[in-house]
């Protein structure tokens, strides 16, 4: 049992460290008025491209500077993580929800359920998954319930196929029988006994869907389809960022930096539950 | 009196129309241990999952009759059999670990089923499950209780698995190599314990195994499966004396002995085999020739 506690140790900083910076990003996002140091929209010419505060020239209170039209840059992050953790939360819970429960019946009925939903799921994934999303945006309009459709729309096949597959595994397992001997209900069956033994991979894929959210949202504000321009968001502080990276680089960088924790964060924190969820691993 | 279990005729077929079970008819009367031998493919575990009501989807069931207790299973709606399967038989699985779900403590999984099928009060389930785990000789059962399935060694969980078919009294228990997955030690004790608790608790047991020796240790009765065909059925005190099927004494001539070791592991004579063959090919055209 020595190697499973290491790996356990291992997986347990790791799942400290991304569930603290997901915290604090979180804790950021609500209390965004009371902590961001600055009004996020308010523009101000004299103060343009501020560098951040270790560089000579940088102003106090504006601790990772300004864009080209001098509004504070940790201000637009903050705020902009209020978008980023909506859209994850929204998007990524209704994914899983409709893509864990089709899994789920299709894996553990199997036959024409189970070809039903696979058809489905293959036709569906036909679509490239980018191109699909700015479609839908362009049908829906532009707007964060469009924007948190057409993640949902789009990922709910990836818990689809993840989760029937894992289903069918454990639906093969003698327990299953077992169950079916004592006289359980085939419903019953899947809800008490497979669908816990499914929870530890739903739990890792809705956080990986989480960081997935946050990029496709922030590539639908990259190609400016996502929320309305004035609200900041970290895909279009990256991509105004991308046009001064000669004159003020820490435009491009921090936000760049924040998408990536953040992404990298949910899927190791998922993982990290997965481990400590799972009775046979932990 | 009715026997625990009736088998008249069962044939099933996979879709390819290959018959898996051929005319399989099999008695085993109440309190009574009845073995089930046969070599690997024979189809002992179909028998087993096609009295439990588990067949694999590919397998269709295309004739016969099972009765339990004198009730024809075929003639039952689904849920009222289920509801008979559920009440009055139990399964000892082949193996332990994957038998229990993972995810689940024993002591719940156990109570379980006295509480939802039986509607047993949860104290009384928790009693009754405890004094089995005395049974089976678990020593401490407040931890095996709180345990989940990986946190016990194979022993164990068989244990716990006979322990759980035993709880709820059923009237027949299919055990479908109940100690094959063990190491030989355990695989005595597990044995024993099976033997035990079925004599205290007079519970029929149609009991796989393709160990003539366990054969001889716990039944009383003996039928020889060979591809799907029952080719022997006798007292097993009367088998072991005078086996009357050439394929029979091949399978006792390949079972060790102590008096000379070199002499075991014998494989069945290519005679046997062919008359065999020849056996399964006219029984096949017998059935076949009515149905078309
Ligand atoms: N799910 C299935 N679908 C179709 N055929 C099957 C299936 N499972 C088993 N079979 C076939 O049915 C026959 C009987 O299998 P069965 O498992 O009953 O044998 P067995 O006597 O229990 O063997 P063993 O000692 O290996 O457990 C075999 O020929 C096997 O290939
Ligand atoms: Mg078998």
């Amino acid at each position: 049992m020595d190697d499973g506690r290491i790996s356990r140790h291992g997986s347990g900083a790791k799942l400290w460290l991304a569930g603290g910076w997901l915290l604090l990003a979180l804790l950021a996002a609500i209390f965004a008025p009371l902590v961001a140091p600055q009004d996020p929209l308010a523009q101000d010419l004299m103060l343009e491209r501020l560098p951040p505060f270790w560089m000579s020239g940088a102003e106090p209170g504006y601790w990772l500077g300004t864009d080209s039209l001098g509004r504070d840059l940790l201000s637009r992050l903050i705020f902009g993580a209020r978008i980023a953790f909506i859209v994850a939360f929204a998007a990524a819970t209704a994914a899983c929800l409709v893509g864990s429960t089709l899994g789920l019946v299709a894996g553990y009925f199997g036959g024409w359920a189970d070809r039903i939903i696979s058809r489905i799921v293959d036709v569906w994934m036909a679509f490239p998954p980018v191109l699909f999303a700015i479609l839908l945006v362009a049908v829906l309009g532009t707007g964060l319930s469009s924007v948190i459709i057409a993640i949902a729309v789009i990922d709910w096949t990836r818990f689809c196929r993840v989760i029937r597959a894992e289903t069918m595994g454990q639906s093969r397992m003698d327990y299953v029988e077992n169950a079916r001997i004592a006289g359980y209900g085939r419903i019953g069956i899947m809800l008490r006994e497979v669908l816990p033994n499914v929870v530890p991979s739903i739990v890792a894929l809705l956080s990986l869907e989480m960081g997935i959210a946050v990029i496709v949202e922030a590539i639908l504000s990259f190609v400016n389809l996502s929320i309305s321009t004035d609200d900041p968001t970290w895909g279009g502080i990256i991509a105004e960022g991308r046009l001064s990276i000669h004159q003020a680089w820490w435009v491009l960088v921090f936000p760049l930096i924040t998408l990536i924790l953040t992404v990298l964060s949910f899927s190791q924190f998922g993982e990290g539950l997965k481990a400590r969820f799972d009775p046979v691993l932990r | 009196m009715s026997a625990c279990l009736d088998i008249r005729d069962l044939s099933a077929v996979l879709p390819n129309g290959q018959r898996v079970l051929r005319s399989v008819s099999l008695a085993v009367q109440p309190g009574e241990v009845r073995a089930l031998v046969g070599e690997s493919g024979a189809g002992k575990t179909m028998i087993g999952k096609a009295v439990l009501g588990v067949l694999p989807s590919s397998v269709r069931i295309v004739e016969g009759d099972m009765l339990l207790e004198g009730e024809d299973l075929g003639k039952l709606q689904p849920k009222a059999r289920r509801t008979l399967i559920g009440a009055r038989t139990a399964l000892i699985p082949q193996d332990p670990l994957t038998a229990l779900n993972p995810s689940r403590r024993i002591g719940p999984q156990m109570t379980d089923r006295l509480v939802r099928i039986l509607g047993w009060s949860g104290e009384k389930a928790d009693q009754r499950i405890r004094q089995l785990l005395d049974e089976v000789q678990i020593r401490d059962p407040d931890r095996v209780l709180k345990n989940y399935p990986h946190e016990l060694s194979g022993g164990m969980r068989q244990r716990v698995l006979i322990a759980a078919a035993f709880a709820a009294e059923p009237r027949l228990i299919v055990a479908d190599e109940p100690t094959t997955a063990l190491d030989v030690t355990v695989q005595k004790q597990i044995l024993r314990l099976i033997a035990q608790l079925q004599r205290e608790h007079g519970t029929a047991i149609l009991f796989v195994t393709h160990d003539l020796g366990v054969v001889a240790k716990i039944s009383q009765k003996v039928s020889v499966l060979y591809a799907g065909k029952v080719v022997e059925e006798a007292e097993t005190a009367a088998l072991f004396a005078a086996p009357q099927h050439p394929y029979t004494r091949a399978l006792m001539a390949a079972t060790p002995r102590y008096t000379d070791p070199f002499a075991s592991l014998k494989p069945v004579d290519e005679t046997v085999l062919a008359g065999l063959a020849a056996e399964i090919a006219s029984a096949d055209q017998a059935w076949g020739r009515p149905h078309g």
